[in-house]
């Protein structure tokens, strides 16, 4: 059981720049983010779209703004858990015990939301009869590729994991490749070598084609696909991997017993709390009148959650606001040299 | 201002006014019409706003900019006349559009 001051879940920029706000003020704080990285939309959503309304940066990317907020986390040692959903937040004696989905646990009188529209999850295949497959025959990520070894695998996307996963199965394994399109968002050198494969009979290529079915008992016998003419192909399979991206789902955090309308939670303006006491939502997932799902309003909702964290985290202890530069204090936790 | 009507996908219609210059995203947003998620909030980074547009329609809304076909390659049974709703602007010419909503956004 971790014990910490604050345990933010969410590292998109409203989490990161939470975490500092915590420190500065002599908290310490743990984060756990869904994703295998730090960034949250900015990362997994545009990491390469310009931001043009960031106070004081005219101009940045996603990435470049995770980056930016990564090295302001620098004076601190921040521990993440990526790749781990929060999946239970219970009360007890005036704390709150939080679980995720790789058995981590943490023990925290502060709970802070910095979840944005809720955990990335993969986008699924339309048809019903799919999920009955799902991590049998059909796959929405690769964990072990020596599994398709020798065997047909129906490749569905077209962005850069549909087309390097067909590149790199088709050195071992039958590969269809099918897309709702002829053309692919995929780095230009990825589509050149599909297309190479395509003519030397390495990948069967199938474009302006869905998934319409699946079918087979146990395991996966064949799939059928509709082209845009409604002309439909069977096509013989042992594996389908789906690479439609990532959508964001709100998960768990629905079964918290916090307010919750249209995907957000309500709070206060004040510290940002929720209906429960040590439980904060910062950033896109919080709702009050007047909200902005702007980055920066993030900024400032969780400035003052950090604040009232304090109160829960330190009730012996009085808070005292100071200056970034002119206290001691915080240039010693800045660990700036004088 | 335009009259646009979103059809859900069981068949319930809802007509509504909206504003020059609003998508007819935030049109079904902002009047509650259920079976627009809008996660990102129009910043064509999710395409949980696609629907399809009746095909008479299709050829009169503002085209596709770059982007938005690779985004609708991630939505839910996208097909020919699928749009995300949060790039069509709405104005007075886009009065009486009709737009189909999908079974679901993801």
């Amino acid at each position: 059981m971790i014990k910490t001051d604050a345990l933010i879940i969410g590292a998109g920029p409203t989490g990161l720049f939470t975490a500092h706000q915590l420190k500065l003020i002599g908290l310490n704080c743990e984060i756990v983010d869904n994703l295998d990285k730090i960034g949250g939309q900015c990362i997994e959503l545009y990491p390469d779209k310009p931001i043009y309304d960031i106070p004081a940066v005219p101009e940045c990317t996603g990435e470049e703004l995770t980056n930016n907020l990564i090295n302001q986390l620098k004076p601190f040692n921040i521990k993440f858990h990526l790749s781990e959903r929060v999946d239970e937040v219970k009360k007890n004696n005036g704390h709150w015990n939080v679980k995720t989905n790789k058995g981590t646990e943490f023990s925290t009188p502060n709970v802070i939301i910095a979840g944005g529209v809720g955990s990335f999850e993969p986008r699924k295949f339309a048809p019903k009869e799919c999920a009955a497959y799902e991590d049998k025959s059909i796959f929405y990520s690769v964990k072990d590729k020596s599994i398709f070894n020798g065997k047909t695998v129906s490749i569905f996307g077209g962005g850069d994991s549909a087309l390097d996963w067909a590149i790199e199965l088709s050195k071992d394994s039958k590969v269809n490749l099918i897309h709702r399109r002829d053309e692919f968002r995929g780095a230009q050198s990825s589509v050149d070598k599909v297309f190479e494969l395509k003519d030397s009979g390495k990948i069967n290529l199938f474009t302006n084609c869905q998934l319409k079915s699946v079918n087979g008992k146990n395991n996966l016998d064949n799939i059928e696909i509709i082209n845009n003419n409604k002309e439909i192909k069977k096509l013989e399979t042992d594996y389908v991997l789906g690479f439609f991206g990532l959508i964001m789902q709100l998960g768990p955090i629905a079964e918290w017993g916090l307010n919750i309308d249209k995907k957000t939670i309500t709070v206060d303006t004040e510290k940002f709390e929720t209906n429960q006491k040590g439980i904060y939502a910062v950033g896109d997932i919080c709702n009050y009148p007047g909200k902005l799902k702007l980055i920066l309003s993030g900024f400032h909702e969780g400035a003052l959650a950090a604040r009232a964290c304090f109160k829960l985290a330190r009730p012996d202890e009085k808070y005292r606001f100071e200056f970034t530069t002119s206290s001691k204090t915080i240039k010693d936790r800045l660990g700036v040299k004088e | 201002m335009a009259k646009i009507t979103y059809i859900e996908h069981n068949g319930k219609s809802h007509t509504v006014d909206v504003q020059n210059g609003l998508t007819v995203m935030e049109g079904a947003v902002q009047n509650d019409i259920p079976g627009i998620d809008a996660d990102c909030g129009g910043s064509m980074a999710c395409a949980t706003c696609h629907v399809y547009v009746k095909d008479d329609w299709f050829n009169k809304v503002p085209p596709k900019q770059d982007g938005e076909e690779d985004m609708l390659d991630q939505a839910f049974e996208p097909k020919k006349n699928s749009r995300l709703s949060c790039q069509m602007i709405i104005s007075d010419e886009l009065d009486g559009l009709i737009v189909d909503l999908p079974e679901r956004q993801a």
